[in-house]
C-alpha cells in the first residue's frame, strides 16, 4: 500500500492503496463515483470507461499507478450546474432502458466528439463499436450523439436546461 | 483507505431517499425500524395492519390503502408498488396511471418500488404484466384515495361531494373556486386507515370506480421518463453502488469443470494476502472474503483448490448438441394436440414440404454481472440487489439460511438487465450467506467469465415441421414438433435451486419438468398437430448449462421455426409472404377475445403499409452484385399484444455478413400509457433478438462452458444498428381508437418474431433458407456456398 494521489473532476483526492489496482476499483470504492461501472474486467465492454488526456479509458484495466493525468468521469461533465449537451440529448432522445451501460456510451461518445465534433454515422458506429448496450439502445444512442453535436455546434457546450437538484 | 466524501447530486432523492428505511437505514440505523420515524414523515400502513403486518420487517398488507398511497402535507403524493423496472421505464407508467385516477399533477408524485417490506407484494417483474396485470390494482386504489379525499373535502367544505371537482389535487366548490382545499390539507401527514377488498393483490379494489379512457388526461402522454436523468449525470445509486460500514468484499470461485468435486483448499495460499477476512467453502461452494474489492479479485486467481472431475461427461460438445437432443429420451413428452385429421391431409397433399429448425442455447450475460450486498446486522438480514422478484428472494433467502421471513428484507435497486436472469438469482443467496458466515456485511459481485458460462441459459431447441398444400396453394395442414433441451429449469428464486444450494448439495429431490412450446394458433389450418417434448442433459446438477426464463421464455425460439416454415409455405406456394398469411387470418373463425385477430390483421396491414411492401412471391431474383437486398415478414402474438415486423436485410455474398438495414414494427398492446416509452421498449426488444439472430450461441465442450467473454459469446453493437425502425403503434382496430381497450404488456412481444422476420429477409435476398440461428458469417456464407449464390 501506498499513497496515490489522483485528480478527478477537477479535484485532487490522495488515497492509500496498492498502486497497481484498477483504477476502477480506486473510483467507485475509495472515491464513491457510481459513473464508471465494472462490466466485463477486461476491456470488452466499456461500462468502465473515464477520460484521460481527452482519450476515452477504460479503467477497469488501468493501473492506477499508470495515472499521471486529470481523470473526467460521468460526474465531471456537466459545468457550472449544467449539463453535458451529451448528458441533454440523452435526455430528450430518452436513450436508456436500463441505463448500467450508459456511463461507458456517454463518456465514449465525448471523447469522440471533441476529437471529431461533426461525425458522420458511420464514423459514429466506427467509433462507438466497442461499447456495449445489452438493453440495445443503439439506435437512439446514435440519435442523440447527432443531436448533441448539433447543439454543441449551435451553443458552444451549454445545454438548453439546468440541472434541477 | 481515505475514501474522499464525494456526495453526488442524488436527483432521485426526492423519490428515493425520503424514505425513512431506504439506503439511510442500512448498516446501523435499521435497528430503528419499528420505532420512531427517522424522518418528518406519515407512518405507512402495513404496522398496525391486523394480520400480516408482525415483525421487524412485516408484509404491507394489500388491502389497507396507506400501504399503497402516502399523501403529504406539500401535497405530493408518492405510490408504493410491488413492481420492478427492467429498464422499461414502468415506473413512470405507474406514476402516469395512478396520478391520473388520483387527479394529482404527475409532476407532484412519486413511485417507489419492489422493496419487501415498503411495497405490497405484486411479484416484482415477469412476464411483461407490469401495465397489463398489476396496473388495474394500482389504478383502483388510487382512484379510492380520490373518493376518500372528496368525502373528506365535502365535510371540510360543508357541500356533497357530487358538487366539488378536483383539479391537480385541489378539491374545490363547483361555481366557487374560492371553496377549496388542498389534498395535503386534508389527509397530509396523517393515514387513510381505508380498508380495500380482494381475493388477492390482482384483486384489491376499494368502493370507487377507475376513470373511463376518455377521460384520462396524463395517460397517453409522452413523459419523460424519471429514472433517466440520473442515470446520465452519474448520481443514481444502483445496487453496485451499496457501501455499509464495515463491508467486506466477496468473490465466487467456481469449479474449473461442470460437476466437479472439491478435493481440497490450500488456504494458506491466501491467507497472507493483505486484507484477508475468510476462505469460505460448504460442499462445492467456495468463495473469498477480503477487505477489499480488487484484494478479492486477486486472491480468485491465486487461491490454490483441487477439483476433482466428474467420471461421465457432463454434457455432449455444443458441436454435437443438436444430435445428442434428437436422440435423447424425452423427460416429458406430452400427448400431442390434434385438430382435424392432419395424417390424411397431408397424405392426400398437392405439396408437403418438410423443414427442421434449430435454436442453441443462448445466454442472458447481463451487461454487468450478479452482484447483491447482505447486511447480517442485529439478527436480521438485509438484500441489497437489482433481483426483478425481490419478493421471491425474500422467502427464498429465509429458508435457505433458516431465518425467521420477517426478519429478512430485500430493497430492490436498479441495476443491469438481463431479461430474466435475476428471476434465479444467485448472488443474492450468495451475499446473504457469505454475510452470515463473517457476520458483516458482504459485497459480493461475479466476475465476466463467471457470469458468461454460469448464468442461466435460454433452452435450445429442435424443430420439425410439415405442411401441406393443396392444389391452389392453400395449407391444409401443419405438423409442428418442437423439443426443448429444459429440464430442471430454474427462475423463481427457490432456496433448493439457486447455484449455492446446488453446489452445497441442498437440492430438490425433483428437479423441476421444464417446458416445450408451441406456436400461437391464430391461422385458419383446418388440419394441425401440435408436438410438444422436453429432454435434459446427462448431468442436470451443479452445471453451468442452467435453463431459466429468457426474455419472452421459448417464444423467439419457437416463432424462429414456426414463422420462418409459414414463409417456406408461401414460397411453395408461390404467394406474397404478406398474403399468404393475411389470407389465414381473414379466414379464421377462432375466438377473437380481445379483438386479438381483428388487431392481428390491422397490425400485419400496417406493418406492410409502413413499410411499402411490395406484392411478390420470395425469393426475388438474386442480383448480380455483392450485396443482396430482400424483405422478410413475421408476426405473432403474446397473450393480448400484438406484433409484426419486418425485416429490410442487406446480405454480403463474398463475406456472409448480414446487415438488418431497416426495420418495421406494427405493434398493438391495446391503451398506451406513455408512446414513446412503448416505442423505445419495442425498439430495444427487436434489438435484443435481432443479437440473438445474428450473434448469440453459448459454446461448450465436453467439460466446460468456452463463452467466458464479449469474444467468445458476442453480442449485437453499434456496427449492426439498422439505419432505421419505425414503430407503428397500432391501437383498437376494429374500431379504430377504441377508448375502452385494456392496457397490455409491451416487454417481450417483439422478441419473438423477430428472428424469422430476418430469415425471412434473407431467403428473399437470396433464395437461401437458414433454419439456425445465430446467422453469423461463416455459417451464412457457407450456406451461400452450398446453393453455389457465392
Amino acid at each position: 500500500m501506498s499513497n496515490v494521489t489522483l485528480k478527478v473532476n477537477g479535484q485532487n483526492h490522495t488515497v492509500d492503496i496498492d498502486p497497481s489496482t484498477p483504477l476502477l476499483y480506486i473510483l467507485r470504492n475509495d472515491l464513491a463515483l457510481r459513473g464508471p461501472r465494472f462490466g466485463c474486467g477486461l476491456g470488452q465492454c466499456g461500462a468502465c470507461t473515464v477520460i484521460i488526456n481527452g482519450v476515452a479509458t477504460r479503467s477497469c484495466m488501468t493501473a492506477t499507478s499508470s495515472v499521471k493525468s486529470e481523470i473526467t468521469t460521468l460526474e465531471g461533465l456537466a459545468k457550472n450546474g449544467r449539463l453535458h449537451p451529451l448528458q441533454q440529448a440523452w435526455i430528450d432522445e430518452q436513450v436508456p432502458q436500463c441505463g448500467f451501460c450508459q456511463n461507458g456510451q456517454i463518456m465514449t461518445a465525448k471523447a469522440m466528439l471533441d476529437r471529431n465534433p461533426n461525425p458522420t454515422d458511420q464514423q459514429i458506429r466506427e467509433g462507438m463499436a466497442r461499447t456495449l448496450c445489452r438493453c440495445m439502445t443503439y439506435y437512439r444512442i446514435q440519435a442523440a450523439i447527432k443531436r448533441a453535436a448539433k447543439a454543441i455546434a449551435g451553443i458552444g457546450s451549454g445545454s438548453s436546461k439546468e440541472v434541477t437538484a | 483507505m481515505s475514501g474522499a466524501n464525494v456526495s453526488p447530486k442524488g436527483r432521485n432523492n426526492k423519490e428515493m431517499t425520503t424514505r425513512r428505511d431506504f439506503l439511510k437505514s442500512s448498516g446501523y440505523l435499521v435497528v430503528s425500524l419499528g420505532a420512531a420515524p427517522l424522518l418528518a414523515e406519515p407512518q405507512r400502513g402495513a404496522p398496525q395492519a391486523a394480520t400480516p403486518g408482525t415483525g421487524l420487517y412485516p408484509d404491507p398488507d394489500f388491502r389497507q390503502l396507506d400501504s399503497w398511497i402516502v399523501i403529504r402535507e406539500d401535497n405530493t403524493a408518492t405510490f408504493y408498488v410491488g413492481k420492478t423496472d427492467c429498464g422499461q421505464g414502468t415506473g413512470t407508467a405507474f406514476r402516469q396511471m395512478m396520478a391520473d385516477e388520483l387527479d394529482m399533477p404527475y409532476d407532484k408524485t412519486a413511485c417507489i418500488m419492489g422493496t419487501t417490506n415498503t411495497t405490497v407484494d405484486q411479484g416484482g417483474s415477469g412476464g411483461s404484466d407490469a401495465i397489463q396485470t398489476d396496473g388495474w390494482p394500482m389504478r383502483r386504489v388510487a382512484a379510492e384515495a380520490r373518493r376518500v379525499l372528496l368525502g373528506l373535502a365535502a365535510t371540510r367544505l360543508s357541500v356533497p361531494a357530487d358538487q366539488l371537482t378536483v383539479t391537480d389535487g385541489v378539491v374545490a366548490v363547483k361555481g366557487d373556486a374560492t371553496k377549496r382545499v388542498t389534498y395535503g390539507e386534508l389527509i397530509g401527514g396523517r393515514k387513510f386507515n381505508v380498508a380495500l377488498t380482494g381475493n388477492n393483490i390482482d384483486a384489491t379494489t376499494g368502493q370507487a370506480r377507475v376513470k373511463n379512457v376518455q377521460d384520462l388526461k396524463i395517460v397517453g402522454k409522452s413523459l419523460d421518463r424519471y429514472d433517466i436523468p440520473p442515470k446520465v449525470d452519474g448520481s443514481l445509486n444502483w445496487a453496485v453502488d451499496v457501501k455499509l460500514p464495515g463491508m467486506c468484499h466477496a468473490r465466487n470461485v467456481r469449479p474449473p469443470f461442470a460437476g466437479a468435486k472439491l478435493v481440497s483448499i490450500d488456504e494458506a495460499s491466501v491467507r497472507n494476502l493483505p486484507g484477508f477476512v475468510k476462505v469460505v467453502s460448504n460442499g462445492n461452494y467456495v468463495a473469498v472474503v477480503f477487505e477489499r474489492e480488487e484484494q478479492a479479485v486477486r486472491a480468485v486467481r491465486q487461491l490454490k483448490v483441487n477439483w476433482e472431475k466428474p467420471a461421465t461427461a457432463p454434457f455432449p460438445s455444443s458441436e454435437d448438441l443438436f444430435k445428442y437432443m434428437r436422440s435423447a429420451t424425452p423427460t416429458s413428452s406430452p400427448r400431442p394436440t390434434v385438430v382435424g385429421d392432419p395424417d390424411a391431409a397431408l397424405a392426400s397433399a398437392s405439396k408437403v414440404i418438410e423443414a427442421e429448425y434449430e435454436v442453441p442455447f443462448q445466454g442472458h450475460t447481463a451487461i454487468g454481472p450478479a452482484h447483491a450486498t447482505a447486511d447480517p446486522s442485529n439478527g436480521q438480514m438485509t438484500i441489497y440487489t437489482n433481483d426483478m422478484k425481490s419478493y421471491g428472494m425474500r422467502t427464498g433467502v429465509a429458508q435457505f439460511l433458516e431465518i425467521p421471513r420477517d426478519r429478512v428484507r430485500v430493497v430492490w435497486m436498479e441495476g443491469p438487465q438481463a431479461y430474466g436472469r435475476t428471476a434465479a438469482d444467485d448472488a443474492g443467496f450468495e451475499a446473504a450467506y457469505l454475510a452470515k458466515e463473517v457476520g458483516r456485511p458482504v459485497r459480493l459481485q461475479w466476475m465476466r467469465d463467471e457470469e458468461t458460462a454460469w448464468d442461466t441459459k435460454g433452452p435450445a431447441f429442435t424443430f420439425k415441421l410439415r405442411g401441406g398444400l393443396d392444389a391452389q396453394g392453400n395449407l391444409v395442414a401443419f405438423d409442428y414438433s418442437g423439443r426443448a433441451l429444459d429440464y430442471n429449469h430454474l427462475g423463481y428464486n427457490e432456496p433448493d435451486t439457486v447455484l449455492i444450494a446446488q453446489l452445497m448439495g441442498r437440492r430438490r429431490a425433483n428437479p423441476a419438468p421444464g417446458g416445450s412450446a408451441a406456436p400461437n394458433e391464430m391461422y385458419a389450418i383446418a388440419n394441425r398437430r401440435t408436438s410438444q417434448d422436453v429432454v435434459g442433459l446427462p448431468m442436470i446438477w451443479e452445471t453451468p448449462l442452467r435453463t431459466g426464463n429468457l426474455r419472452d421464455p421459448n417464444g423467439p425460439q419457437v416463432t424462429f421455426a414456426s414463422e420462418s416454415f409459414i414463409d417456406e409455405l408461401a414460397a411453395a406456394a408461390k404467394v406474397d409472404p404478406v398474403q399468404f398469411r393475411m389470407k389465414m387470418l381473414t379466414a379464421s373463425t377462432t375466438d377473437d377475445n380481445g379483438f386479438k385477430r381483428a388487431r392481428s390483421i390491422a397490425s400485419v396491414k400496417a406493418a406492410a403499409e409502413t413499410f411499402g411492401w411490395d406484392t411478390r412471391p420470395s425469393p426475388k431474383p438474386v442480383g448480380n452484385g455483392n450485396i443482396l437486398t430482400g424483405r422478410g415478414i413475421a408476426y405473432t402474438y403474446r397473450s393480448q399484444t400484438v406484433a409484426a415486423i419486418i425485416a429490410e436485410v442487406e446480405v454480403n455474398r463474398r463475406t456472409g455478413h448480414v446487415w438488418v438495414k431497416r426495420l418495421v414494427c406494427a405493434h398493438d398492446c391495446g391503451l398506451v400509457i406513455n408512446p414513446e416509452g412503448v416505442r423505445r421498449t419495442v425498439e430495444g426488444g427487436m434489438l435484443h433478438s435481432l443479437s440473438r439472430a445474428l450473434h448469440e450461441e453459448v459454446k461448450f465442450d465436453t467439460e466446460k462452458v468456452t463463452s467466458i467473454d464479449w469474444n467468445s459469446h458476442p453480442s449485437l453493437t453499434h456496427l449492426d444498428t439498422p439505419a432505421r425502425i419505425d414503430v407503428v403503434i397500432v391501437n383498437g382496430d376494429p374500431n379504430p381508437n377504441r377508448p375502452d381497450l385494456p392496457h397490455y404488456g409491451a416487454g417481450e412481444t417483439v422478441c419473438k418474431p423477430l428472428l424469422a422476420a430476418v430469415g425471412n429477409a434473407i431467403y428473399d435476398a437470396t433464395g437461401v433458407r437458414l433454419r439456425r440461428v445465430p446467422f453469423r458469417d461463416d455459417r451464412v456464407l457457407a450456406a451461400l456456398r452450398a446453393a453455389k449464390v457465392v
